[in-house]
């Protein structure tokens, strides 16, 4: 009885901290505009303030890459970065808890009616294996023939006998939602395993010989090895010009009709801007402005 | 409360009442420290019940509970059945027991009967730290040794299967089943095992055939804090099981209640009766973990009115 109340008790707790910290979000945002009027009077050029961007743990080494950046340009504005999934930073965006949401999916129809859609980059779906897998090779219909569990042994697509493990990501995913969408597979997929990350696909590829999944191309690692897709190699430069099949945006959602602070304009703005372009590139995506 | 000692005249009195005033202030401080846990447990309780029962309602109690269908993110024919999660949740955690039971049980007797003292302090401190490990740490090096070591062993294509969950979940459980059956086993009268000794019983007959029966309902409250941590778990099983939403089947990727909910709440939309679905499985959840303690405080209770 003891052990089950301060069980409770702990989670109660938690329960607490987590009401906390959202009534931080909103009060950071309205004390944004009070802390950049103040200094704008002694310095003109230099804002402050805090930006604060919430979503998809897809665009993690992108923020990573623009804020880091952002903080030499503008080093009195705090930019933070929730990664919590898209459709959390959607749904932030648009009642007023973060500044810009992102995701990286395209906006439904429905997210359209309050929230504007920015593309900022472009991101390539690789379908990696184990790098002991002897294919090299396979095309969009066959990549969707194993998804559906239509083709269901590697020697049915020229590699060694074995059958396949089909490893991807949970429901609601940015990666798992565009990946289904690019193969036109969308609640066809029969799964092996659905994993809550991109770190934990690329993990359980890396450790079954006979499995394939899918990964942002930013994410992959030598650990794995991204197949080509209908004799597209997986890189940059094939996102880019349109090439390769599988990609998907990356997109900066922001509340219709109402003006962002003065501090998340700069950060949008800097986020826009084809000089930064090399910042997208480094984190392995493929900027939309360049 | 017996004063022994008091103060005559005015000063003392006074000195009293101020006494008096901190010693109900401190009362009622700790009064309000103990309503706000039961404010929590209530609110919680309110929460989950509000917040489960539309999409109850919406799917319909019978689709829910025994619908075998999950497809909660299909946009044209959405399936909201969660017996599959409540099958493994069950099969799961029987299967824990199982595994971790026995090694629990006989552990314990060892601690509590047999093992020379020193050897008993290195194998108790194990078991604390073992208690003391996040899940999430069982959960990497099941992913990492544990699910491949599956799939080669019964020549799988994938090793996150429910029997990888299974195992891990044993473990899991060990502390809290051996440190509580060790407990009860302590507990037990020398007297009996004296008297069995004495009429030529072995001492392995004595601890098995007098002493476990006389612990017996401590043990069963193990076995029932066990399966209360086992159904509860989440981050160490979500790594190891592949969280597909099959019917349970020792060698196929499953998800748990617990899983269910964790794998699918980040991305739902808030309104959604995806989201509010999922509220539905924490509220059966909710109930199964009150069914459970309720028997572990049945237990306990028949267990203080026999000694």
């Amino acid at each position: 009885m003891k052990k089950t109340a301060s069980m409770i008790l702990s989670a109660a707790l938690c329960v607490g901290l987590l009401a906390a910290c959202g009534g931080n979000g909103g009060s950071t945002e309205s004390a944004a505009p009070a802390e950049s009027s103040a200094p704008a009077q002694s310095a003109a050029a230099a804002l402050s303030g805090t930006v604060s961007t919430n979503g998809s743990t897809s665009m993690e080494k992108v923020m990573g890459a623009l804020i880091e950046q952002f903080k030499t340009v503008e080093p009195g504005i705090t930019v933070t970065y929730d990664p919590t999934g898209s459709g959390t930073g959607i749904e932030a965006a648009s009642n007023g808890s973060a500044d810009i949401g992102l995701s990286s999916r395209g906006l439904k129809d429905e997210e359209k009616a309050n929230l504007t859609e920015t593309v900022v980059a472009k991101d390539g779906i690789a379908v990696i294996v184990n790098p002991e897998n002897g294919v090299e090779d396979l095309t969009v219909e066959q990549i969707a023939a194993i998804a559906k569990g239509e083709i269901t042994n590697w020697s049915e697509v020229g590699g060694a006998d074995g059958e396949i493990a089909f490893i991807g990501r949970e429901a609601g995913s940015g990666t798992r939602g565009a990946f289904e969408e690019l193969t036109e597979t969308v609640d066809s997929c029969k799964y092996t395993q659905e994993l809550t990350s991109t770190g934990a696909v690329i993990t359980a590829v890396s450790t079954t010989p006979n499995a394939i999944g899918y990964a942002s191309l930013s994410s992959v690692e030598d650990s794995v090895k991204a197949l080509k897709v209908g004799g597209v190699e997986c890189t940059e430069e094939t996102v880019l010009d349109g090439t390769y099949a599988i990609q998907r945006p990356f997109v900066f959602a922001t509340k219709t009709g109402s003006t962002l602070s003065e501090a998340a304009q700069a950060f949008y703005d800097f986020a826009m801007d084809p000089a930064n372009a090399g910042l997208y590139t480094t984190a392995g995506v493929v900027p939309a402005n360049s | 409360m017996t004063r022994t000692k008091q103060d005559p005249g005015a000063p003392g009195v006074k000195k009293r009442g101020a006494r008096d005033l901190l010693e109900k202030g401190m009362n009622g401080l700790f009064f309000l420290c103990g309503l706000v846990a039961v404010a929590f447990v209530l609110f919680i309780t309110a929460y989950l019940v509000i917040s489960g029962l539309p999409a109850i309602r919406q799917i319909g109690l019978t689709d829910f509970l025994f619908g075998t269908e999950w497809a909660s993110t299909n946009k044209t024919d959405p399936k909201f059945g969660i017996l599959p999660f409540i099958l493994t949740s069950i099969y799961g955690t029987a299967g824990a027991i199982v595994i971790g039971v026995p090694v629990g049980f006989l552990t314990a007797v060892f601690l509590s009967k047999l093992a020379p003292r020193r050897t008993a302090a290195v194998i108790r401190t194990a078991v604390d730290l073992l208690a003391g490990i996040p899940s999430v740490v069982y959960g990497l090096i099941g992913m990492t040794v544990l699910v491949p070591a599956v799939r080669v062993a019964f020549d799988l294509s994938s090793g996150a299967t429910l029997l990888a969950a299974m195992v891990v979940l044993a473990v899991m459980i060990l502390p809290s089943i051996i440190s509580v059956s060790e407990t009860a086993l302590n507990a037990v009268p020398k007297e009996y095992e004296e008297a069995s000794l004495a009429l030529g019983a072995t001492e392995i007959e004595t601890y098995f055939r007098v002493s476990a029966p006389a612990a017996a309902s401590g043990i069963a409250a193990a076995v029932v804090l066990g399966i209360g941590r086992a159904i509860g778990e989440a981050m160490a099983i979500m790594m190891v099981a592949g969280n597909v939403a099959n019917m349970p089947g020792l060698f196929k990727s499953v998800r748990f209640l617990t899983t269910a909910i964790a794998s699918e709440m980040s991305y739902s939309s808030v309104g959604s009766l995806q989201r509010n679905a999922l509220f539905s499985i924490a509220l059966v959840l909710f109930l199964f973990i009150m069914l459970i303690n309720i028997l572990l405080n049945a237990l306990l209770k028949r267990d203080r009115n026999k000694g």
